[in-house]
């Protein structure tokens, strides 16, 4: 009786969930991850998830992770979850980019730039051959050489390199700036200004940001990128408490900023320009912030005047549906019984199936003309 | 009835939301009774059950609930399906009320899919589960269109799309979330209930919310409020209707569920509300397949 099981669920509910406990545990003779060594070791998850989760919190990332068996939608859904129930206190000051203490540093755009290019801890150029001896615990890896005397302290970001002819459009600082939108506050609307988007594309699905940023590559929405600058270390975040009324350094966290540059134009009448498209994601995360840009600099396309005219540029079909947690609770819920709807749609084909079966011409075609009228 | 209970997750705030969040929804519930049938947007939060999975309707509760409430939640119409089971548990571990599977009883409903057979009381609030709160969304893709047209009271697609059901079906099709008029004024969904449903929400004298987590609107049809399914003169709103009576108690005047028994081509109807039918059969009423094995599942889940 499959009906008896879909019903009487409250010991159902706690036998899975014991069944859950297990199998996430796995094989008891194999030693359990620690919420560290997920930290240490797979930290691109742990970055993922933060970013995604809107929450930096590395280790609460990791216990997420560890808690979801890896699964990062669900680790990810676990963070917000968690971060929806924290008190606000306040809003740090911007941090500042170009004061990063940068690990890795490249232009697409220059062959030299000011500070260099830094490649960092990256897995480009690297062959994507399955390493055996990390299959055998490889041990120690032999520490990587480092220069201080090639590192400057701070890099000039490639905006201010452009910045003296005044070929990069520079955004607009207010004097007396407003707060911005938070998504966690308040509700999508629409028209979306930058700052509810940006919000938006950092918290949205790594994957179908990348799709997005791809499909616009290939001609569905072209924003014509090129690779101005990607930079990832960490920055301080600093907060300004009202009991104090100065600023406190209550961070350093980790950050990968990209600047796209994209086709010219013309805004408000000057001369021409290179328009860009920003990314930020939270942790190490060039994908992530690469894609975002694309996607922002394309969702500008109608305050820049060019016509909308593929998925990618449509704000309100990019925005509602970039939310990982949003989307997986949605398409999944399509498990919950549905059999009281699909009584009803029964009930309609059954009786569409007997008139089909038993035409009555007469009455049929009367209420139809009737219907036409 | 079950008595409240204290537990570990008692770490949280009484009813899980912090009160500041609680009184943006109770502003939001208060703006959406005082324009019926108005979408209200609302800073929805992650709960932690699954957008899809009754967010909506769980914030709505955790706004409005107090220790001396108690606490009804179905699914389907029954008490004991899984995902009801799991927003009662909820509730009582994290807002120490007592919760019951009796209709009347209940201060607070909570439904995803149906409205129980037993009419509603004043001092009742009825809180649906709701996936897609925009009624033209179906027709309409964009919210800023439809915003517009709710602005305009243009309804005109949403008669159109019922035309179209008539021309190519001979009736006007849809048998859940079928599209109401509020107070004439805001055409609104009545969630994914069954149409066999919707003639309740017309002048009930319980307090209707509607909660979208996910789409993050709240809506209300307030006490004694006309709520009209669309239909045509010559075409009118019909309810859903069964050959049979309930397999179990014999009702002839519930929405029926059809379970399959076998391959063979074997099913029963049983009453979708759970609740409803187990009363009926205490006082005696009988079905042609009375003492049927479900019947003893489902009393012991009761």
């Amino acid at each position: 009786m499959a009906y008896v099981a879909v019903k009487g669920g409250e010991r159902a509910i706690t036998n899975a969930h014991a069944w859950l406990a297990e199998v996430r545990r796995g094989d008891p003779a194999i030693p359990e991850l620690s919420v560290a060594q997920i930290c240490q070791q797979m930290r691109l998850a742990v970055d993922r998830v933060m970013a995604e989760g809107s929450c930096h919190d590395p280790l609460l990332a990791a216990l997420a992770i560890k808690q979801a068996r890896g699964d990062l939608p669900e680790a990810i859904f676990l963070l917000r979850a968690y971060r929806t129930t924290l008190p606000r206190f306040g809003a740090s000051t911007p941090v500042e980019t170009g004061q990063m203490a940068v690990q890795r540093r490249i232009s697409a755009a220059f062959k030299d730039i000011p500070g260099g290019q830094v490649l960092g801890p990256t897995f480009d150029y690297t062959h994507r051959l399955l390493d055996f001896k990390l299959a055998a615990e490889g041990g120690l890896a032999p520490a990587a050489a480092m220069d201080e005397a090639t590192m400057p302290d701070a890099m000039p970001t490639i905006a201010s390199v452009f910045a003296h002819e005044g070929l990069l459009e520079t955004p607009p600082v207010a004097a007396d700036p407003p707060e911005p939108f938070d998504l966690t506050r308040e509700p999508m609307t629409f028209p979306a200004d930058r700052d509810q988007r940006l919000q938006a594309l950092a918290r949205g699905d790594e994957g179908f940001l990348l799709a997005l940023a791809y499909s616009s590559q290939r001609g569905w929405g072209s924003t014509h990128p090129l690779c101005g600058e990607i930079r990832m270390g960490t920055v301080s975040v600093a907060f300004t408490p009202d009991e104090l009324g100065f600023e406190v350094e209550i961070a350093d966290i980790a950050l990968t900023e990209c600047l796209m540059l994209s086709g010219f134009a013309s805004i408000d009448g000057e001369a021409p320009q290179y328009t860009t498209g920003y990314g930020l994601s939270f942790g190490h995360n060039e994908r992530k912030a690469m894609s975002m840009a694309i996607v922002d600099r394309a969702l500008r396309c109608a305050d820049l005047g060019e016509e909308v005219m593929a998925p990618c540029q449509d704000a309100e079909f990019v925005l509602s549906h970039s939310d990982t947690v949003e989307a997986s609770g949605f398409v999944q819920h399509l498990k919950l019984p549905h059999y009281v709807d699909f009584q009803a749609d029964l009930l309609f084909l059954r009786r569409l199936r007997k008139e089909f079966a038993q035409p009555r011409p007469a009455a049929t075609t009367g209420s139809m003309q009737e219907a036409a009228e | 009835m079950t008595a409240a209970t204290n537990t570990e997750e008692r770490y949280y705030n009484y009813a899980y939301l912090d009160e500041q969040t609680k009184r943006m929804i109770r502003r939001a519930i208060l703006k959406a009774l005082a324009v019926p049938g108005y979408q209200v947007p609302f800073g929805s939060r992650e709960m932690p059950v699954p957008y899809g999975w009754g967010t909506g309707g769980i914030q709505l509760t955790a706004a409005i609930i107090g220790p001396d409430d108690v606490y009804k939640c179905i699914d389907q119409g029954a008490d004991d399906t899984t995902n009801a089971v799991s927003i009662r548990r909820f509730f009582a571990a994290v807002a120490d009320v007592a919760t019951t599977e009796d209709t009347g009883l209940a201060t607070i409903i909570q439904s995803r899919h149906r409205i129980p057979e037993r009419p509603l009381e004043a001092g009742q609030v009825m809180i649906f589960q709701v996936p897609q709160p925009e009624p033209l969304r179906g027709l309409e893709p964009r919210e800023t269109e439809t915003r517009a047209m709710h602005a305009y009271a243009e309804y005109g697609l949403q008669y159109v799309s019922l035309y179209e059901n008539i021309s190519a079906f001979g009736r006007i099709a849809g048998g859940a979330s079928y599209p109401v008029l509020v107070d004439e004024r805001y055409l609104m969904s009545p969630s994914p209930i069954p149409k066999f449903d919707n003639p309740k929400m017309d002048m009930n004298p319980a307090i209707l919310l509607f909660g979208a987590g996910r789409e993050k609107r709240i809506y209300a049809v307030p006490p004694y409020t006309r709520v009209r399914s669309l239909d045509f003169e010559d075409y009118p709103f019909e309810v859903q209707s069964w050959d049979q009576c309930c397999a179990l108690c014999g009702a002839t005047d519930s929405y029926l569920d059809e379970v399959v028994l076998d391959d063979q081509n074997n099913r029963m109807f049983v009453c979708s509300d759970s609740h409803y039918c187990a009363e009926r059969r205490t006082l005696g009423h009988s079905g042609p397949m009375a003492g049927h094995a479900l019947a003893q599942a489902a009393g012991e889940a009761g």
